[in-house]
């Protein structure tokens, strides 16, 4: 097994050379007494898009929701490790969980809009956090969480009809929308385009890689196309273990890992 | 597959039914399976025969309660004067004492009701979850005349001794504490009732809020909400469910009998101060049925069974419209 922490990628070495955004220190978690992660140690930086790919059951997703401490509502569950962003390790006693989580934006595999309007959706995080002061303001807000996440144009004219009401790509892309409007400095997008058709999926695709320039994006696909057309920097659980980390370009053309390749060229898996 | 010769005047082809002229089994089910309409012709009778029922009752009621009709007609339910010696027969402080020891129940019953099936789905470690919740369920299943017991040797005494006085004291100005303090009345109706109909709400809410996806409450979480703000998230998925569990409860603080007839004082009159005695429909019917040795007498018990009868059915419309509107607005919410 290759050092995952030398493996920082050569075409983004530049952009490397800053301080990860988000740096992972021999992260282990436990389901109860299951060991889902193993010895995890992981750079991200910012304003790149990061891929997580491996089988079902590797532990990426468990691994991303240790990005915002999402597992800490199941029962049972254990982190040993660190994960810090921007230097602070979230893992903290005493740290503000929803505060971190505020900044650390979460988009899921299957779109969960609250049954409100549109407006009150995307209005929702800026409400509880109380992050605008007027009205106006925050009708910007949404209106800019909209244009970011390419949904304004379709709902512009129906802010206050049920977000149910949506199709299954309007409906995630306002699940985006409404994680971008409290402008998190990070976002977890959990196969976020697995329940979508092709034509959605393109939408959520070219919206990830305008979304990068703004933000930190950590993306987890069962897509192995996706990975590469939206990635900059690839990681490939396996068992939950982290096999390689590379450029995603070498990684889909010439991987350091025999178990990769193996992964990529569809042997198993 | 060969097609039989179009010049064959047989009924059988491969789309027989559309040739036969008339089949039971197709009458009775899409697939003309012998089993599948025996199956629906028992469902069916079910169905029917729950219909029947109701519409017996009503038959009934209306029939017996003929006399009484006639007699006073609309004005049955405005005048507040019940004295079968003199066969006046007005049913108003029924339907006032119904009523209000109903919502009095519901005041205090449903913030309760929604804090213990929150707690229950929202907080409580598994361990502590289950008997929490095998206990509510008990408290269900206990039967009315017992807590009447309870309320006359326990509850009444208490709210005389340490509740109502102070009460009295701090809000006597208004007009619902005034009065003499003697345990027994509308406020211990009251109360009782939203002890009765407590465990079944939570019950019905718990299970509403279990049903909400818990991806509506990671989605909160991930957007920064606190447990309190989560929780609201969940509430409002569950909005419908809620209503229509509180509805449950209001059904049953309505229509129970024995343990609001042993605490509420029996005495017709419509008094704003909830320390006074009070009576409801169903109490009457219960008290005063085997007394009723006239004809018109027994006549106005039986419209009073009636509009009890109707009030409930009212409100249950009322709350299905109430559920079926907002559901229709918000599809794909959690339902009770």
């Amino acid at each position: 097994m290759i050092e995952p922490r030398a493996a920082v990628p050569q075409a983004e070495q530049q952009q490397a050379t800053a301080q990860a955004k988000v740096s992972v220190r021999e992260l282990n978690f436990f389901y109860g007494a299951a060991q889902a992660l193993f010895n995890i140690s992981l750079d991200i930086s910012e304003r790149l898009v990061m891929a997580f790919i491996g089988p079902s059951g590797c532990g990426k997703s468990t691994f991303l929701r240790t990005l915002n401490r999402m597992n800490d509502t199941i029962p049972g569950t254990r982190a040993t490790g660190e994960v810090l962003i921007d230097g602070e390790d979230i893992y903290a006693p005493g740290l503000n969980v929803v505060d971190l989580r505020r900044r650390v934006g979460m988009v899921f595999q299957k779109s969960n809009p609250f049954p409100k309007s549109i407006f009150d959706n995307v209005a929702y995080g800026l409400r509880i956090n109380r992050l605008t002061t007027n009205k106006t303001e925050l009708q910007d807000r949404v209106q800019q969480a909209l244009e970011d996440a390419a949904i304004w144009s379709e709902v512009k004219d129906r802010l206050k009809a049920s977000a149910l009401g949506l199709s299954g790509g309007q409906q995630q892309r306002l699940c985006i929308a409404r994680a971008l409007a409290v402008r998190p400095e990070v976002l977890l997008m959990d196969e976020p385009a697995s329940a979508l058709d092709p034509i959605a999926t393109q939408k959520i695709e070219e919206l990830i890689v305008e979304l990068k320039k703004q933000y930190t994006i950590v993306i987890v696909t069962h897509n192995m196309q996706q990975a590469a057309r939206v990635s900059d920097v690839t990681a490939f659980f396996w068992l939950g273990k982290l096999i390689e980390v590379n450029a995603t370009e070498k990684m889909f053309t010439n991987p350091n890992e025999k178990l990769t390749e193996d992964y990529i060229t569809g042997r198993f898996g | 597959m060969t097609t039989p010769p179009p010049s064959l005047p047989t009924p059988t082809s491969a789309f027989g039914a559309r040739v036969r002229a008339w089949d039971w089994r197709r009458a009775l089910s899409p697939t003309g399976n012998t089993g599948d309409a025996v199956f629906r012709a028992a469902l069916f009778a079910c169905a029917l025969l729950v219909l029947l029922l109701v519409g017996a009752m009503i038959a009934a009621m209306a029939s017996n309660s003929r006399l009484s009709l006639r007699e006073y007609g609309f004005g049955f339910l405005t005048s507040s004067e019940w004295n079968p010696v003199s066969g006046q027969f007005g049913a108003l402080p029924f339907i006032y004492g119904t009523i209000i020891s109903s919502l009095l129940a519901l005041v205090i019953s449903v913030p309760i009701s929604l804090g213990v099936a929150v707690f229950l789905v929202e907080q409580a470690p598994r361990r502590l979850a289950r008997p929490i919740t095998f206990l509510v369920e008990l408290l269900a299943a206990i039967p009315s005349v017992v807590y009447g017991l309870w309320g006359i040797f326990v509850l009444a005494p208490l709210l005389r001794r340490y509740v109502e006085p102070p009460l009295q004291k701090w809000l006597g100005w208004t007009p619902f504490f005034q009065g003499t303090i003697t345990g027994i009345g509308l406020l211990t109706g009251g109360i009782i009732l939203a002890i009765m109909i407590t465990p079944i709400i939570s019950a019905v809410v718990r299970d509403v809020l279990a049903a909400v996806p818990v991806t509506q409450r990671e989605a909160a979480l991930a957007l920064g909400a606190t447990r309190w703000e989560t929780t609201r998230v969940v509430l409002a998925n569950g909005g419908p469910g809620i209503a229509g569990a509180i509805i449950l409860g209001l059904g049953r603080a309505i229509g129970e009998t024995m343990a609001v007839t042993m605490v509420i004082g029996n005495r017709a009159q419509i008094s704003a101060s909830l320390f006074e005695p009070s009576y409801t429909i169903a109490s009457v019917i219960a008290n005063e049925f085997t007394e009723a040795t006239e004809a018109i007498y027994l006549s106005a018990l039986v419209e009073l069974g009636l509009i009890l009868f109707l009030v409930t059915f009212i409100i249950n419309a009322a709350a299905r419209l109430l559920v079926w509107s907002v559901t229709r607005s918000t599809s794909g919410t959690a339902r009770a």
